[in-house]
C-alpha cells in the first residue's frame, strides 16, 4: 500500500478545488494543505493565473464583421 | 369573415411577429460569446464561420422550440454541436489515439525548470505565449476540447455542458479533468519544443 502523499492529493483535487464543485470539508482540507505547504500553494496560483490567460488568450480573436453582417442578413423579413 | 374574428388572428400574428423580432434580436446579441466558443470547437475560422452561419439560420428556423427563460445561450450552443457532429466535421481519434496526460502540475513544474531562476507564478505564466495556447488547444482531441472549451473559455457550467453536449454530467466532469491536463501538455510541447514530453 503507498502512504498518503498530501501534494499528490492535492494536486488531484486541485482543478474541483478551482471549479468550486468539492464539498465543503474536502474544500476545508485542500485549504489547509495550501495553507501550509509552498510548493502547492506556487501552483495553485499559477493554476489561477493560466486560467485568466487561457481565456484571453482565445478571447482576443473577434468576430469578423463580415460574418457578423451576414447573421443580420439570416433575421426573417419583416411583413 | 367577420372583423370580429380576423381582429384577434391579425393580434396573435402581431404578437407572433414581435416575439419572433425579439428572439432573433437576443440571440444575435450574443453572437460574438457564440463564436469565440465556435471559433475553438473547430479547426479554421473559415469552419467556425460556416457553423455560425448554419446555427442561426436554423435557430431563427426554430425559434418556436425555445422555451423562454430558459438559457438561450446554451440552445444555440447545443445546436452548434449538434450540427458539427452531423457534417462529420469531428474526426474522433479512437482511444490509443490519445495522448498519454501528464499530472495537473507537468506545465508549472516544466515552465519553472527552463526558467531563469524566476519562479513568481506569474513569470512563469509569461513564458507562455497567446500562440502557444491557441496552437495547444487545437491539439487536443475533439471529446476533450469540446468540454474544455465550453467550461474554461464558454463559463458554461458542467450541467450545461452536459447539456449541450448531450452526455452525462460525471462525462463532463472526466473529459475536463484529462482535458485540461493534455491542454496542459500540449502548450508545454508548444512552449517549450518536443521534448517536453
Amino acid at each position: 500500500m503507498t502512504a498518503y502523499d498530501p501534494c499528490a492529493h492535492c494536486e488531484e483535487v486541485m482543478q474541483p478545488f478551482m471549479d468550486r464543485v468539492l464539498t465543503d470539508a474536502e474544500r476545508a482540507e485542500a485549504e489547509a494543505h495550501l495553507d501550509e505547504c509552498s510548493y502547492c500553494r506556487k501552483r495553485y496560483r499559477f493554476e489561477e493565473s493560466l486560467r485568466v490567460f487561457v481565456r484571453q488568450a482565445v478571447a482576443s480573436e473577434p468576430m469578423p464583421v463580415d460574418l457578423k453582417r451576414k447573421l443580420l442578413d439570416l433575421r426573417t423579413p419583416l411583413q | 369573415m367577420s372583423e370580429t374574428t380576423r381582429e384577434p388572428d391579425a393580434r396573435r400574428l402581431a404578437a407572433d411577429a414581435r416575439d419572433r423580432v425579439r428572439f432573433e434580436e437576443d440571440a444575435l446579441a450574443l453572437s460574438d460569446q457564440v463564436y469565440r466558443v465556435a471559433r475553438h470547437l473547430v479547426g479554421s475560422r473559415e469552419e467556425a464561420e460556416d457553423l455560425m452561419q448554419e446555427t442561426y439560420a436554423r435557430a431563427f428556423r426554430s425559434w418556436r422550440s425555445f422555451q423562454p427563460g430558459t438559457n438561450l445561450r446554451a440552445w444555440l450552443l447545443r445546436i452548434l454541436t449538434n450540427l458539427n457532429i452531423d457534417r462529420g466535421r469531428r474526426q474522433q481519434r479512437s482511444p490509443d489515439m490519445q495522448p498519454l496526460e501528464e499530472g495537473d502540475y507537468f506545465l508549472y513544474n516544466k515552465l519553472e525548470a527552463a526558467g531563469d531562476g524566476t519562479t513568481g507564478e506569474e513569470q512563469v505564466v509569461e513564458r507562455l505565449s497567446q500562440n502557444d495556447v491557441v496552437a495547444a488547444l487545437s491539439e487536443v482531441p475533439h471529446d476533450f476540447r469540446d468540454v474544455v472549451v465550453l467550461v474554461d473559455i464558454g463559463d458554461f457550467t458542467y450541467a450545461d455542458a452536459a447539456q449541450i453536449l448531450d452526455i452525462p454530467i460525471g462525462t463532463v466532469m472526466s473529459r475536463l479533468h484529462r482535458g485540461r491536463r493534455i491542454l496542459k501538455q500540449a502548450m508545454a510541447e508548444a512552449a517549450l519544443g518536443g521534448g517536453a514530453a
